[in-house]
């Protein structure tokens, strides 16, 4: 997976992929906001503006949001491929590849339940997910 | 009693369009901008205020020769050119300047230029890009199977609205494609982004337009018939990460866009004569039809699937035949306009009878942007 696109990683997010480096989904959240969770990351809250922020570990559960099935080129990847949108159980959505679950409409059904695992994509580590209670990656 | 103040004296397209290797990209713009400047008499000494998007806007008054009073670059995507038509009207009405040209020019199928036109996004690359969706049809697509879980959207529905934007495009010598289509065809077409076929997704091509505006009481002065503004259009922008949309079922950026557009104008539904909604994919003129408010959430499917917006229908609905069978450079905006001056100049190719009052809604990124104008025959109202 080393030609996959690797993310360039900006101040902000450093701990975002430092996270996910040892195998922890990390989310921002606002004190002033009693504590819900925002993505992607930044140094305030995007719902009223408070700096009083804080970095909280994600359970890794949500459900399938929505999804396309990519048969268009991308490197590192073999399409056809899935790209979806996570619902986190903290109620924020993220983009992520459904792995060890065949890019076919019948075995992604919106709603499904899906827990994270972690890609190996060069020295990172890449947030994904799988379906929940599935084979580990 | 309102007055128009805006008019839209001078519309025109790039000479040949589709297939154009023969300009650059700065070409395109120039074709545009003088084929609009000659149908109204001008030259690019009476031209004080030049507006594009996704080009330095710079480059085009030099090329051009104009030295302005005042410009407008703004770049959002297909939009900006929507949304630079109320830049203009403002900047016209406050004085800084009289008479703005607004051009667009796009190398997208020849690829004659040395950048691309939107500006990449830090956090969609970062968040979003990395697993893969690196092209238009794979990222603008994916809140659409939340859509039809939610909404009851089908495949045959999103087929339907390729092929009655196929009907108005067999109107259009112009259009790019102009044969009859069924949802079989559409259905079967190549597979690009599922649910997303072929003929769900919009054109490559390379083209141009430009429009020329000025204050209404001027308008007399061109030979051309004035297109009028009424009220001031919209704009709103959610941004250009698709994932964090607020909702996967309706634009917050249409909504408002929309609902600034039709309360400026002091208009209602029944009011519209014809309508454009920037397609660059099929889901949109759903997305649009319900946004803007001409059908409640969740029936834009099938209101475009029963026909009522094919010729004949009751909402005369991307009378070119849109980004899917007219043409589509990348950013599509300008097109609509053009559509929209021709209808209400009562000389498109597939010309609403009658038709006094046209709206103009545009998509600027992958829902990043939106804008929308009313266009009228009618200098007061
Ligand atoms: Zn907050």
């Amino acid at each position: 997976m080393a030609d996959r696109p690797l993310p360039t990683i900006y101040p902000e997010t450093q701990f975002y992929w430092d996270g996910a480096a040892e195998g922890r989904l990390l989310l921002n959240a606002c004190t002033s906001c009693d504590g819900k969770a925002y993505f992607p990351p930044r140094p305030f809250c995007p719902t009223c503006g408070s700096r009083d922020v804080t970095v909280i570990e994600a359970s890794g559960k949500g459900r399938l949001y929505s999804y396309i099935i990519n048969h268009l080129p991308a490197p590192g990847y073999e399409p056809p491929f899935t790209v979806a949108v996570v619902m986190l159980d903290e109620g924020v959505k993220m983009v992520a590849n459904i792995l060890d679950c065949p890019a076919e409409p019948e075995a992604l059904v919106i709603d499904m339940p899906l827990e994270v695992t972690f890609e190996t994509r060069g020295d990172m580590k890449i947030p994904q997910f799988k379906p929940a209670g599935g084979p580990s990656a | 009693m309102s007055r128009a103040s805006i008019a839209i004296v001078g519309a025109a397209e790039t000479t040949r369009m589709g297939k154009v290797p023969e300009l650059s990209q700065t070409g395109l713009h120039a074709d545009a901008a003088l084929n609009a400047m000659a149908e109204c008499g001008l030259t690019p000494a009476d031209i004080d205020g030049v507006a594009t998007g996704g080009h330095d806007v710079a480059e085009i008054c030099q090329y051009l020769g104009i030295t302005p009073t005042w410009y407008d670059g703004t770049s959002v995507g297909g939009c900006s050119f929507i949304t630079l038509v109320r830049h203009a009207a403002a900047a016209i009405q406050t004085g800084l300047c009289r008479t703005v040209l607004i051009t667009h020019g796009e190398s997208g199928r020849s690829n004659n230029r040395n950048h691309r036109p939107i500006f990449p996004s830090m956090q969609q690359q970062e968040f979003e890009s990395i697993y893969g969706p690196l092209f238009p049809p794979s990222r603008f697509t994916l809140p659409v199977m939340r859509k039809m879980k939610d909404d009851g959207l089908t495949e045959e529905q999103l087929a339907m609205v390729a092929v009655v934007q196929r009907e108005w495009a067999a109107f259009h010598p112009r259009a790019t494609m102009r044969d009859p289509i069924t949802v079989d065809d559409v259905l079967n077409s190549k597979m690009i982004a599922y649910p997303f076929r072929l003929m769900m997704c919009c054109l490559v091509s390379d083209g141009g337009g430009a429009l020329i505006l000025t204050s209404a009481d001027r308008a007399k002065d061109f030979a051309t018939k004035p297109v009028y503004l009424r009220g001031m259009g919209g704009e709103s922008a959610e941004g250009p990460m698709i994932s964090q949309m607020e909702s996967f079922t309706s634009s917050k950026a249409f909504r408002v866009s929309g609902k600034q557009a039709f309360d400026s104008a002091g208009i209602t539904h029944s009011d519209v004569d014809h309508l454009m909604i920037y397609d660059a994919f099929a889901h949109l003129p759903i997305y649009g039809l319900e946004d803007l408010g001409f059908v409640k959430p969740g029936e834009g499917g099938a209101f475009i699937a029963e026909g009522n917006t094919r010729p004949g229908g009751k909402l005369p609905l991307n009378t070119n035949g849109g980004g899917l069978s007219y043409m589509h450079s990348g950013m599509y905006g300008m097109y609509a306009l053009q559509e929209g001056v021709r209808q209400m100049r009562g000389v498109s190719p597939a010309q609403v009878q009658d038709a006094k009052l046209s709206v103009v809604h545009g998509v600027g990124g992958m829902f990043s942007a939106a804008a929308t104008v009313v266009l009228t025959t009618e200098n007061q109202w």
